[in-house]
Protein backbone atom coordinates (compact mmCIF):
# COMPACT_ATOMS: atom_id res chain seq x y z
CA UNK A 1 0.00 0.00 0.00
CA UNK A 2 1.27 3.44 -0.86
CA UNK A 3 1.36 5.67 2.18
CA UNK A 4 3.03 8.69 0.61
CA UNK A 5 2.37 9.88 -2.88
CA UNK A 6 3.89 13.21 -3.85
CA UNK A 7 3.63 14.35 -7.44
CA UNK A 8 5.58 17.17 -9.08
CA UNK A 9 6.20 19.00 -5.82
CA UNK A 10 7.82 22.39 -6.12
CA UNK A 11 8.48 24.89 -3.40
CA UNK A 12 9.33 28.48 -4.02
CA UNK A 13 10.73 30.82 -1.40
CA UNK A 14 10.48 34.50 -1.76
CA UNK A 15 13.66 35.77 -0.19
CA UNK A 16 13.10 39.52 -0.13
CA UNK A 17 9.58 39.49 1.25
CA UNK A 18 10.80 37.53 4.24
CA UNK A 19 13.04 40.29 5.47
CA UNK A 20 10.59 43.19 5.52
CA UNK A 21 8.70 42.64 8.72
CA UNK A 22 7.66 46.09 9.76
CA UNK A 23 5.34 48.66 8.31
CA UNK A 24 7.91 51.44 8.08
CA UNK A 25 10.28 49.44 5.94
CA UNK A 26 7.45 48.09 3.85
CA UNK A 27 6.16 51.57 3.07
CA UNK A 28 9.61 52.93 2.29
CA UNK A 29 10.28 50.10 -0.09
CA UNK A 30 6.87 50.36 -1.63
CA UNK A 31 7.35 54.07 -2.31
CA UNK A 32 10.82 53.54 -3.70
CA UNK A 33 9.52 50.58 -5.65
CA UNK A 34 12.18 48.38 -4.13
CA UNK A 35 10.14 45.35 -3.37
CA UNK A 36 12.03 43.02 -5.61
CA UNK A 37 11.93 39.33 -5.12
CA UNK A 38 14.79 36.95 -5.04
CA UNK A 39 13.16 33.73 -6.00
CA UNK A 40 14.61 30.55 -4.66
CA UNK A 41 13.28 27.21 -5.82
CA UNK A 42 13.94 24.91 -2.89
CA UNK A 43 12.21 22.02 -4.63
CA UNK A 44 11.61 21.59 -8.32
CA UNK A 45 9.29 18.96 -9.70
CA UNK A 46 10.00 16.34 -7.07
CA UNK A 47 7.92 13.20 -7.34
CA UNK A 48 8.15 10.60 -4.66
CA UNK A 49 6.21 7.59 -3.49
CA UNK A 50 6.68 5.42 -0.49
CA UNK A 51 5.21 2.05 0.41
CA UNK A 52 4.04 1.09 3.89
CA UNK A 53 6.90 -0.21 5.99
CA UNK A 54 9.60 1.01 3.63
CA UNK A 55 12.74 2.72 4.91
CA UNK A 56 13.98 5.50 2.69
CA UNK A 57 16.95 7.82 3.13
CA UNK A 58 17.19 11.34 1.78
CA UNK A 59 20.74 12.33 1.00
CA UNK A 60 22.19 15.52 -0.39
CA UNK A 61 24.41 18.45 0.46
CA UNK A 62 23.36 21.28 2.78
CA UNK A 63 20.73 23.39 1.10
CA UNK A 64 19.70 20.68 -1.34
CA UNK A 65 16.10 20.78 -0.13
CA UNK A 66 15.99 17.75 2.16
CA UNK A 67 14.49 19.51 5.15
CA UNK A 68 12.11 21.49 2.98
CA UNK A 69 10.88 18.25 1.48
CA UNK A 70 10.36 16.68 4.89
CA UNK A 71 8.43 19.75 6.02
CA UNK A 72 6.23 19.56 2.95
CA UNK A 73 5.51 15.90 3.71
CA UNK A 74 4.81 16.67 7.37
CA UNK A 75 2.31 19.35 6.32
CA UNK A 76 4.32 22.19 7.86
CA UNK A 77 4.94 23.84 4.49
CA UNK A 78 2.41 24.03 1.75
CA UNK A 79 4.07 23.37 -1.62
CA UNK A 80 3.87 26.04 -4.32
CA UNK A 81 2.95 23.40 -6.86
CA UNK A 82 2.14 19.71 -6.99
CA UNK A 83 -0.08 17.41 -5.02
CA UNK A 84 0.63 15.40 -1.98
CA UNK A 85 -1.17 12.49 -0.41
CA UNK A 86 -0.24 11.03 2.92
CA UNK A 87 -2.10 8.14 4.47
CA UNK A 88 -1.63 7.37 8.12
CA UNK A 89 -0.10 9.01 11.14
CA UNK A 90 3.22 10.83 10.97
CA UNK A 91 5.67 11.19 13.84
CA UNK A 92 7.82 14.11 12.71
CA UNK A 93 11.25 14.23 14.32
CA UNK A 94 12.27 17.33 12.44
CA UNK A 95 13.77 19.01 15.44
CA UNK A 96 13.97 17.45 18.86
CA UNK A 97 11.97 19.25 21.46
CA UNK A 98 10.14 21.55 19.04
CA UNK A 99 6.92 21.13 20.95
CA UNK A 100 8.42 21.63 24.38
CA UNK A 101 7.62 24.46 26.69
CA UNK A 102 10.70 25.04 28.80
CA UNK A 103 8.69 26.28 31.78
CA UNK A 104 6.72 23.06 32.06
CA UNK A 105 7.99 19.94 33.77
CA UNK A 106 9.04 16.92 31.75
CA UNK A 107 5.82 15.17 32.65
CA UNK A 108 3.64 18.08 31.56
CA UNK A 109 5.61 18.26 28.34
CA UNK A 110 4.76 14.63 27.65
CA UNK A 111 1.05 15.51 27.79
CA UNK A 112 1.57 18.62 25.66
CA UNK A 113 3.58 16.80 23.02
CA UNK A 114 1.07 13.99 22.90
CA UNK A 115 -1.68 16.54 22.34
CA UNK A 116 0.31 18.16 19.52
CA UNK A 117 0.42 14.76 17.85
CA UNK A 118 -3.31 14.44 18.47
CA UNK A 119 -3.41 12.07 21.43
CA UNK A 120 -5.53 12.95 24.47
CA UNK A 121 -4.18 12.49 27.98
CA UNK A 122 -5.90 9.16 28.74
CA UNK A 123 -4.21 7.63 25.70
CA UNK A 124 -0.87 9.18 26.64
CA UNK A 125 -1.17 7.70 30.12
CA UNK A 126 -1.04 4.21 28.67
CA UNK A 127 2.27 5.08 26.97
CA UNK A 128 3.65 7.17 29.80
CA UNK A 129 5.59 4.44 31.60
CA UNK A 130 7.20 3.30 28.34
CA UNK A 131 8.19 6.84 27.49
CA UNK A 132 9.77 7.42 30.88
CA UNK A 133 11.51 4.06 30.86
CA UNK A 134 12.94 4.64 27.41
CA UNK A 135 14.18 8.12 28.21
CA UNK A 136 15.80 6.90 31.42
CA UNK A 137 14.75 10.14 33.11
CA UNK A 138 12.46 8.63 35.71
CA UNK A 139 13.67 10.78 38.60
CA UNK A 140 13.55 14.03 36.61
CA UNK A 141 9.99 13.89 35.34
CA UNK A 142 8.79 16.59 37.74
CA UNK A 143 11.63 18.99 36.92
CA UNK A 144 10.98 21.88 34.50
CA UNK A 145 12.78 21.09 31.27
CA UNK A 146 14.61 24.43 31.30
CA UNK A 147 16.86 22.81 33.90
CA UNK A 148 17.63 19.89 31.59
CA UNK A 149 20.92 19.48 29.78
CA UNK A 150 20.68 19.32 26.00
CA UNK A 151 21.35 15.60 26.14
CA UNK A 152 18.52 15.02 28.60
CA UNK A 153 16.24 17.16 26.49
CA UNK A 154 17.09 15.11 23.42
CA UNK A 155 16.38 11.89 25.29
CA UNK A 156 13.00 13.08 26.41
CA UNK A 157 12.13 14.48 23.01
CA UNK A 158 13.09 11.31 21.18
CA UNK A 159 11.12 9.17 23.61
CA UNK A 160 8.04 11.33 23.46
CA UNK A 161 7.93 11.41 19.66
CA UNK A 162 8.52 7.73 19.04
CA UNK A 163 6.06 6.03 21.34
CA UNK A 164 3.62 3.50 19.91
CA UNK A 165 3.74 2.64 16.23
CA UNK A 166 3.13 5.59 13.90
CA UNK A 167 2.69 4.74 10.22
CA UNK A 168 5.52 7.04 9.19
CA UNK A 169 8.51 8.23 11.19
CA UNK A 170 10.39 11.22 9.86
CA UNK A 171 13.90 11.59 11.24
CA UNK A 172 15.87 14.69 10.30
CA UNK A 173 19.47 14.52 11.48
CA UNK A 174 18.49 14.09 15.08
CA UNK A 175 20.38 10.92 15.88
CA UNK A 176 23.68 12.71 16.42
CA UNK A 177 22.62 13.81 19.88
CA UNK A 178 22.85 12.12 23.24
CA UNK A 179 25.63 9.90 24.49
CA UNK A 180 26.55 6.68 22.72
CA UNK A 181 24.37 4.49 24.94
CA UNK A 182 21.35 6.56 24.00
CA UNK A 183 22.26 6.64 20.31
CA UNK A 184 22.43 2.89 20.41
CA UNK A 185 19.03 2.82 22.11
CA UNK A 186 17.58 5.08 19.41
CA UNK A 187 18.86 2.82 16.69
CA UNK A 188 17.28 -0.16 18.41
CA UNK A 189 13.99 1.70 18.78
CA UNK A 190 14.01 2.55 15.09
CA UNK A 191 14.76 -1.06 14.19
CA UNK A 192 11.92 -2.17 16.43
CA UNK A 193 9.53 0.26 14.78
CA UNK A 194 10.63 -1.00 11.36
CA UNK A 195 9.77 -4.53 12.43
CA UNK A 196 6.36 -3.34 13.56
CA UNK A 197 5.66 -1.92 10.11
CA UNK A 198 6.50 1.77 10.55
CA UNK A 199 7.86 3.40 7.42
CA UNK A 200 10.98 5.47 8.03
CA UNK A 201 12.04 8.57 6.16
CA UNK A 202 15.56 9.29 7.22
CA UNK A 203 17.87 12.25 6.69
CA UNK A 204 21.48 12.00 7.75
CA UNK A 205 24.95 12.88 6.58
CA UNK A 206 26.28 9.74 8.13
CA UNK A 207 26.33 7.28 5.21
CA UNK A 208 27.06 4.32 7.44
CA UNK A 209 23.93 5.03 9.43
CA UNK A 210 21.94 5.52 6.24
CA UNK A 211 23.04 2.14 4.85
CA UNK A 212 22.34 0.45 8.15
CA UNK A 213 18.79 1.73 8.46
CA UNK A 214 17.52 2.18 4.92
CA UNK A 215 16.99 0.00 1.90
CA UNK A 216 16.29 2.78 -0.55
CA UNK A 217 17.80 6.23 -0.97
CA UNK A 218 16.81 9.41 -2.76
CA UNK A 219 19.50 11.90 -3.70
CA UNK A 220 18.48 15.51 -3.89
CA UNK A 221 20.57 18.29 -5.35
CA UNK A 222 19.44 21.89 -5.70
CA UNK A 223 15.87 20.82 -5.18
CA UNK A 224 15.88 18.13 -7.85
CA UNK A 225 15.95 14.38 -7.62
CA UNK A 226 19.29 13.17 -8.96
CA UNK A 227 18.79 9.50 -8.22
CA UNK A 228 16.27 7.25 -6.54
CA UNK A 229 16.99 3.60 -5.95
CA UNK A 230 18.85 0.98 -4.00
CA UNK A 231 20.47 2.53 -0.95
CA UNK A 232 24.11 1.50 -1.42
CA UNK A 233 24.16 2.44 -5.10
CA UNK A 234 22.65 5.85 -4.62
CA UNK A 235 24.81 6.76 -1.64
CA UNK A 236 27.89 5.66 -3.57
CA UNK A 237 26.97 7.83 -6.55
CA UNK A 238 26.33 10.71 -4.19
CA UNK A 239 29.63 10.28 -2.37
CA UNK A 240 31.56 10.02 -5.62
CA UNK A 241 30.00 13.23 -6.91
CA UNK A 242 30.74 14.91 -3.62
CA UNK A 243 34.39 13.90 -3.73
CA UNK A 244 34.73 15.18 -7.29
CA UNK A 245 33.13 18.48 -6.43
CA UNK A 246 35.23 18.71 -3.29
CA UNK A 247 38.33 17.89 -5.32
CA UNK A 248 37.52 20.48 -7.94
CA UNK A 249 36.98 23.23 -5.49
CA UNK A 250 40.46 22.84 -4.01
CA UNK A 251 42.07 23.10 -7.42
CA UNK A 252 43.19 26.59 -8.40
CA UNK B 1 -14.58 17.37 11.23
CA UNK B 2 -12.14 14.61 12.04
CA UNK B 3 -9.26 17.00 12.49
CA UNK B 4 -11.25 19.25 14.82
CA UNK B 5 -11.83 16.33 17.15
CA UNK B 6 -8.20 15.34 16.93
CA UNK B 7 -7.02 18.71 18.21
CA UNK B 8 -9.46 19.01 21.09
CA UNK B 9 -6.85 17.60 23.49
CA UNK B 10 -4.32 20.12 22.22
CA UNK B 11 -6.62 23.02 23.00
CA UNK B 12 -7.10 21.62 26.48
CA UNK B 13 -3.36 21.21 27.08
CA UNK B 14 -2.56 24.68 25.75
CA UNK B 15 -5.13 26.36 27.98
CA UNK B 16 -3.90 24.39 30.96
CA UNK B 17 -0.32 25.36 30.14
CA UNK B 18 -1.16 29.06 30.04
CA UNK B 19 -2.88 28.95 33.39
CA UNK B 20 -0.17 26.87 35.00
CA UNK B 21 2.67 29.03 33.79
CA UNK B 22 0.96 32.24 34.77
CA UNK B 23 0.74 31.23 38.40
CA UNK B 24 3.75 29.01 38.75
CA UNK B 25 5.92 29.90 41.75
CA UNK B 26 3.35 32.21 43.25
CA UNK B 27 2.18 31.32 46.72
CA UNK B 28 -1.40 32.36 46.22
CA UNK B 29 -1.55 30.76 42.78
CA UNK B 30 -4.86 31.00 41.00
CA UNK B 31 -6.23 33.29 43.70
CA UNK B 32 -4.38 36.08 41.96
CA UNK B 33 -7.02 35.99 39.27
CA UNK B 34 -9.51 37.04 41.90
CA UNK B 35 -7.17 39.21 43.91
CA UNK B 36 -5.73 41.19 41.02
CA UNK B 37 -8.96 42.88 39.85
CA UNK B 38 -9.95 43.45 43.48
CA UNK B 39 -6.76 45.37 44.24
CA UNK B 40 -6.99 47.26 40.97
CA UNK B 41 -10.54 48.19 41.80
CA UNK B 42 -9.53 49.48 45.21
CA UNK B 43 -6.97 51.85 43.70
CA UNK B 44 -9.33 53.10 41.01
CA UNK B 45 -12.09 53.45 43.56
CA UNK B 46 -9.96 55.60 45.84
CA UNK B 47 -8.68 57.71 42.95
CA UNK B 48 -12.00 58.30 41.30
CA UNK B 49 -14.32 58.57 44.25
CA UNK B 50 -12.09 60.81 46.39
CA UNK B 51 -10.07 62.76 43.83
CA UNK B 52 -12.37 63.07 40.84
CA UNK B 53 -15.95 62.68 41.80
CA UNK B 54 -18.39 60.92 39.55
CA UNK B 55 -22.00 60.78 40.59
CA UNK B 56 -22.60 57.07 40.30
CA UNK B 57 -24.41 54.86 42.75
CA UNK B 58 -22.34 51.95 43.86
CA UNK B 59 -19.23 53.23 42.13
CA UNK B 60 -17.08 50.31 43.36
CA UNK B 61 -19.18 47.81 41.42
CA UNK B 62 -19.32 50.15 38.46
CA UNK B 63 -15.53 50.32 38.23
CA UNK B 64 -14.95 46.68 39.01
CA UNK B 65 -17.33 45.44 36.34
CA UNK B 66 -15.77 47.79 33.81
CA UNK B 67 -12.30 46.78 34.85
CA UNK B 68 -13.02 43.05 34.68
CA UNK B 69 -14.50 43.21 31.19
CA UNK B 70 -12.03 45.64 29.71
CA UNK B 71 -9.07 43.78 31.23
CA UNK B 72 -10.28 40.58 29.68
CA UNK B 73 -10.58 42.21 26.28
CA UNK B 74 -7.13 43.76 26.45
CA UNK B 75 -5.34 40.70 27.83
CA UNK B 76 -7.04 38.21 25.56
CA UNK B 77 -6.51 40.20 22.36
CA UNK B 78 -2.89 41.05 23.24
CA UNK B 79 -2.09 37.43 24.06
CA UNK B 80 -3.89 36.25 20.94
CA UNK B 81 -1.95 38.76 18.85
CA UNK B 82 1.32 37.17 19.98
CA UNK B 83 0.08 33.58 19.78
CA UNK B 84 1.51 32.88 16.33
CA UNK B 85 4.78 34.76 16.80
CA UNK B 86 5.33 33.22 20.21
CA UNK B 87 4.91 29.69 18.91
CA UNK B 88 7.10 30.18 15.85
CA UNK B 89 9.42 27.29 16.67
CA UNK B 90 6.47 24.95 16.96
CA UNK B 91 4.75 26.07 13.77
CA UNK B 92 7.97 25.65 11.81
CA UNK B 93 8.49 22.08 12.91
CA UNK B 94 5.17 20.37 13.38
CA UNK B 95 1.86 20.61 11.58
CA UNK B 96 -1.02 21.86 13.68
CA UNK B 97 -4.04 23.99 12.91
CA UNK B 98 -2.79 27.46 13.74
CA UNK B 99 -6.05 28.97 14.90
CA UNK B 100 -5.85 26.60 17.90
CA UNK B 101 -2.98 28.69 19.27
CA UNK B 102 -5.09 31.86 19.10
CA UNK B 103 -8.15 30.10 20.45
CA UNK B 104 -6.15 28.77 23.41
CA UNK B 105 -5.22 32.32 24.46
CA UNK B 106 -8.83 33.45 24.23
CA UNK B 107 -9.95 30.46 26.27
CA UNK B 108 -7.33 30.75 29.00
CA UNK B 109 -8.33 34.39 29.26
CA UNK B 110 -11.94 33.25 29.61
CA UNK B 111 -10.98 31.06 32.55
CA UNK B 112 -9.52 34.16 34.18
CA UNK B 113 -12.63 36.09 33.29
CA UNK B 114 -14.75 33.52 35.12
CA UNK B 115 -12.54 33.89 38.21
CA UNK B 116 -12.81 37.68 38.04
CA UNK B 117 -16.57 37.33 37.76
CA UNK B 118 -16.46 35.38 41.03
CA UNK B 119 -14.52 38.26 42.61
CA UNK B 120 -17.18 40.65 41.38
CA UNK B 121 -19.91 38.58 42.99
CA UNK B 122 -18.02 38.67 46.29
CA UNK B 123 -17.85 42.47 46.18
CA UNK B 124 -21.52 42.72 45.23
CA UNK B 125 -22.50 40.64 48.25
CA UNK B 126 -20.03 42.49 50.50
CA UNK B 127 -21.42 45.89 49.52
CA UNK B 128 -24.97 44.82 50.28
CA UNK B 129 -26.14 43.97 46.79
CA UNK B 130 -28.04 40.82 46.04
CA UNK B 131 -27.43 38.07 43.60
CA UNK B 132 -30.52 36.94 41.77
CA UNK B 133 -31.40 34.47 39.08
CA UNK B 134 -31.09 37.23 36.51
CA UNK B 135 -27.32 37.00 36.95
CA UNK B 136 -27.35 33.98 34.66
CA UNK B 137 -28.15 36.42 31.87
CA UNK B 138 -24.73 38.01 32.40
CA UNK B 139 -23.40 35.07 30.40
CA UNK B 140 -24.83 36.70 27.24
CA UNK B 141 -22.70 39.86 27.19
CA UNK B 142 -19.72 37.84 28.41
CA UNK B 143 -20.04 35.32 25.59
CA UNK B 144 -20.35 38.18 23.11
CA UNK B 145 -17.22 39.72 24.60
CA UNK B 146 -15.27 36.47 24.30
CA UNK B 147 -16.34 36.03 20.68
CA UNK B 148 -15.55 39.64 19.89
CA UNK B 149 -12.09 39.28 21.46
CA UNK B 150 -11.57 36.12 19.42
CA UNK B 151 -12.41 37.89 16.16
CA UNK B 152 -10.15 40.84 16.95
CA UNK B 153 -7.43 38.46 18.18
CA UNK B 154 -7.50 36.48 14.93
CA UNK B 155 -7.15 39.65 12.87
CA UNK B 156 -4.31 40.96 15.03
CA UNK B 157 -2.49 37.62 15.00
CA UNK B 158 -2.77 37.43 11.20
CA UNK B 159 -1.19 40.81 10.58
CA UNK B 160 1.32 40.90 13.42
CA UNK B 161 3.16 38.05 11.74
CA UNK B 162 3.60 40.25 8.68
CA UNK B 163 4.14 43.56 10.43
CA UNK B 164 5.72 43.28 13.84
CA UNK B 165 5.09 46.93 14.74
CA UNK B 166 1.42 46.18 15.23
CA UNK B 167 2.18 44.92 18.73
CA UNK B 168 3.49 48.35 19.74
CA UNK B 169 0.69 50.20 18.01
CA UNK B 170 -1.92 48.02 19.62
CA UNK B 171 -0.80 48.72 23.18
CA UNK B 172 -1.23 52.43 22.49
CA UNK B 173 -4.53 51.75 20.77
CA UNK B 174 -5.75 49.83 23.83
CA UNK B 175 -4.97 52.77 26.06
CA UNK B 176 -7.08 55.00 23.83
CA UNK B 177 -9.81 52.40 23.75
CA UNK B 178 -9.85 52.32 27.54
CA UNK B 179 -10.95 55.95 27.55
CA UNK B 180 -13.34 55.39 24.65
CA UNK B 181 -15.16 52.84 26.77
CA UNK B 182 -17.03 53.95 29.88
CA UNK B 183 -14.94 51.87 32.25
CA UNK B 184 -14.26 54.45 34.94
CA UNK B 185 -16.51 57.34 34.02
CA UNK B 186 -20.29 57.44 33.60
CA UNK B 187 -21.70 57.68 30.10
CA UNK B 188 -23.72 60.74 31.14
CA UNK B 189 -20.73 63.05 31.63
CA UNK B 190 -19.82 62.90 27.97
CA UNK B 191 -20.59 65.72 25.56
CA UNK B 192 -23.13 64.74 22.89
CA UNK B 193 -20.69 64.34 20.02
CA UNK B 194 -18.55 61.96 22.08
CA UNK B 195 -21.58 59.99 23.15
CA UNK B 196 -22.28 59.11 19.56
CA UNK B 197 -18.77 57.79 19.00
CA UNK B 198 -18.61 55.83 22.20
CA UNK B 199 -22.09 54.44 21.82
CA UNK B 200 -21.01 52.54 18.71
CA UNK B 201 -18.01 50.97 20.39
CA UNK B 202 -19.09 47.33 20.82
CA UNK B 203 -17.29 47.19 24.16
CA UNK B 204 -19.50 49.98 25.47
CA UNK B 205 -22.64 48.04 24.68
CA UNK B 206 -21.34 44.81 26.13
CA UNK B 207 -20.31 46.60 29.29
CA UNK B 208 -23.61 48.43 29.43
CA UNK B 209 -25.61 45.24 29.06
CA UNK B 210 -23.49 43.55 31.68
CA UNK B 211 -23.98 46.39 34.17
CA UNK B 212 -27.70 46.51 33.59
CA UNK B 213 -27.83 42.88 34.65
CA UNK B 214 -25.46 42.81 37.61
CA UNK B 215 -26.02 46.31 38.99
CA UNK B 216 -29.67 46.98 38.30
CA UNK B 217 -30.85 43.36 38.21
CA UNK B 218 -32.79 44.15 35.06
CA UNK B 219 -33.26 42.61 31.69
CA UNK B 220 -31.02 44.33 29.15
CA UNK B 221 -32.63 46.10 26.23
CA UNK B 222 -33.15 43.78 23.29
CA UNK B 223 -31.64 46.35 20.96
CA UNK B 224 -28.39 46.40 22.97
CA UNK B 225 -28.19 42.63 23.06
CA UNK B 226 -28.67 42.43 19.32
CA UNK B 227 -25.94 45.02 18.80
CA UNK B 228 -23.57 42.93 20.98
CA UNK B 229 -24.39 39.71 19.16
CA UNK B 230 -24.04 41.26 15.72
CA UNK B 231 -20.72 42.93 16.46
CA UNK B 232 -19.38 39.69 17.96
CA UNK B 233 -20.56 37.73 14.92
CA UNK B 234 -19.01 40.21 12.49
CA UNK B 235 -15.70 40.14 14.39
CA UNK B 236 -15.53 36.34 14.43
CA UNK B 237 -16.47 36.10 10.77
CA UNK B 238 -13.99 38.73 9.64
CA UNK B 239 -11.29 37.30 11.90
CA UNK B 240 -11.88 33.76 10.68
CA UNK B 241 -11.77 34.76 7.02
CA UNK B 242 -8.67 36.93 7.33
CA UNK B 243 -6.87 34.33 9.40
CA UNK B 244 -7.70 31.56 6.95
CA UNK B 245 -6.44 33.57 4.05
CA UNK B 246 -3.24 34.67 5.77
CA UNK B 247 -2.24 31.50 7.62
CA UNK B 248 -0.55 29.81 4.68
CA UNK B 249 2.01 32.60 4.65
CA UNK B 250 2.81 32.48 8.35
CA UNK B 251 5.57 29.97 8.00
CA UNK B 252 7.35 32.09 5.39
CA UNK B 253 7.12 35.19 7.53
CA UNK B 254 8.09 33.78 10.91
Amino acid sequence: MQIIKAEHISMQFNMASEKVDNIKEYLIRKIKGHISYDILWALQDVSFTMEAGESVALVGLNGSGKSTFLKVLAGVLEPTGGTINVRGSIAPLIELGAGFDIDLTAKENVWLNGAILGYPRPVMRTYYDDIVAFSGLGQFMDVPVKNFSSGMLARLAFSVMTFGTPDILIVDEVLAVGDFTFQEKCRRRIAEMQRNGTAILFVSHNMEQVREICTRAVWLEKGKVMADGECCQVTEQYMKKGEQAGGESVLP
Amino acid sequence: MGTEMKYGPLLYELVLRDIKIKYRRSVLGVFWTVLNPLLMMMILYVVFSKLFRFEIDNYAIYILSGQVLFNYYQMATTDAMMAILGNASLIKKIYLPKYILVLAKIMSGAVNLAASFAALMIVIVATGGKITLIFFLAALPLICLILYAMGVGLILASYTVRFRDIQHLYSVFCMGLFYLTPVIYPFSILPDYMKRVIYYNPLTRMLDTFRTIVMENQFPAAEDLVFCLVSAAIAVLAGGLIFRRRQKKFILEL
